[in-house]
């Protein structure tokens, strides 16, 4: 079981409140668990990666256990602690004002 | 008694405003979507419960949703849109060739006779269609692969497909506008295009009176006469009687000619509606008063529509797509503003009041008349 945080516009969208769990198949890598979030939740394609290249969106970063894995490999394993669901897997809409 | 629903797309989220037919008391319905920009709502001549709306940010991108009960309810729908074949290239900024990129809907056009059809224009320009209520998107590429396509270029707001005109007596007839490109237009349902510009002049481009190139704002027709257009250009407001064969300026005794929106009466297809703007590089109403400016001849003659708008200390702007008529007798006109009002007339514009004062700034405004 994997959890994802996602920011607010993106829980809204894709009505959920708190967490979302998911069971991802295979190793978890970012790949693996957004794709698994995507089949899940369908309204989020290409609110988090884009649609075709699925890279992701300019403003969105990943960060997990206090590390920014934004700029990782998204078909690099995921911390142990998210692969196991003892941390979360936080989605984060970039700071701005407006 | 016949019913108005306003459909008010606004920076952070979208408004549904409601009134019976005498349009004195209003429901305000919303933040639909907060917090995210709402280019966009229109529903749907054939369904007017069927309500497409563009949803879209900086972060998360581009959201289609989608009611079928009048925007009580809403689902997300297909928000893939991905250019057709080869992308291609466009002018940018600098004078270089820059690739399409799609960034988001600015405007959706549902189908006269279909509630499951509906265009979007985008930016970067192209036309794309649905035909399963939203559920997915398909190009019609042949406007974008026009030869003149290297030489469109980007106004201050981005390369974007704003209007998008429907022709009820001649089916597959589509006209379509971009900043900064200009007007083109279909007889086939968007299976070739070509420009119809002759006749405007911009200043603001190396050639004038250039087939491509125009930073036209919107254009506007009357249903029961589909072959008059009217167009709010960068500067000018013009007039084509030709289906856009060529144009005419008919900006007459306007204050200034540059302005955003323009519309057209719901009963009298030879009284439009523009609301001037001081300048190009000053967005707000000249003299700090918010006039309306209307003209029953079809241009050239026109009056200022002052009662019930603010006429000291007004800075607002109205942008293109923030006008709309309903069809109800008297004819109302609504409008929002960069200051987040939306003012309705219900008598064709004599008389003004705000519907509702302090909304996020406006982006867009339908009107749904309602049995």
């Amino acid at each position: 079981m994997i959890r994802v945080l996602l920011p607010a516009h993106l829980r809204t969208l894709a009505r959920v409140e708190g967490e979302v769990k998911l069971d991802v198949e295979g190793k978890a890598t970012q790949r693996s668990v957004f794709d698994a979030l995507e089949a899940s939740y369908p309204m989020l394609r290409g609110t988090i990666r884009d649609q075709v290249t699925h890279e992701r969106r300019a403003f969105v970063r990943f960060f997990a256990c206090e590390e920014d894995l934004s700029q990782e490999s998204p078909d690099d394993l995921l911390p142990e602690a998210v692969a196991t669901g003892a941390e979360p897997l936080l989605v984060v809409g970039a700071m701005a004002g407006g | 008694m016949s019913r108005v629903r306003v459909l008010v797309g606004t920076r952070k989220g979208a408004f549904i405003l409601t009134a019976d037919g005498k349009r004195q008391k209003w429901d305000v319905s919303g933040p639909h979507f907060g917090g995210w920009e709402i280019y966009h709502l229109k529903g749907s001549p054939a369904d007017p419960n069927r309500i497409y709306a563009s949803q879209s940010s900086s972060w998360f991108g581009q959201v289609i949703q989608r009611s079928s009960d009048g925007g009580k309810t809403w689902e997300t729908v297909g928000n893939k849109f991905t250019y057709e074949g080869a992308v291609g290239n466009h002018l940018w900024y600098d004078g270089t060739q820059r690739p399409f990129e799609f960034a988001r809907v600015w405007h959706l056009e549902p189908s006269l006779t279909d509630p499951d059809t509906a265009y979007a224009g985008i930016q970067d320009a192209a036309l794309f269609q649905t035909t399963d209520g939203g559920q997915t998107w398909r190009e019609l590429p042949a406007l974008r692969n026009h030869p003149s396509a290297a030489a469109w270029q980007p106004g201050a707001g981005g390369m974007c497909l704003h209007t998008i005109l429907l022709d009820p007596s001649h089916p597959g007839r589509i006209f379509i506008a971009i900043s900064a490109a200009g007007v083109f237009r279909s007889d086939d349902a968007g299976e070739s295009w070509r420009p119809i510009n002759r006749g405007l002049r911009s200043e603001q481009i190396p050639d004038p009176t250039a087939e491509v190139g125009h930073c036209v704002h919107r254009i506007a027709m009357h249903p029961s006469r589909p072959s008059v257009l009217f167009m709010q250009k960068h500067w000018d407001v013009m007039r084509s009687d030709d289906a856009g064969e060529s144009w005419t300026d008919v900006g007459g005794n306007l204050p200034t000619d540059f302005g955003f929106p323009i519309d057209v009466h719901s009963h009298e297809p030879n009284t439009i509606y523009v609301v001037p703007i001081k300048s190009d590089s000053e967005h707000y109403v000249p003299d700090a008063k918010l006039r309306v400016y209307r003209s029953r001849t079809g241009g050239h003659e026109w009056e200022a529509l002052t009662k019930g708008l603010p006429q000291r200390h007004c800075y607002v702007n109205v942008l293109r797509d923030s006008m709309a008529v309903d069809a109800l007798d008297p004819c109302g006109v609504y409008f929002g503003t960069s200051g987040g009002q939306v003012y309705g007339s219900a008598d064709a514009g004599d008389s003004w009041a705000p519907i509702v004062r302090d909304l996020p700034p406006v982006v867009s405004v339908e009107a749904q008349t309602l049995p």
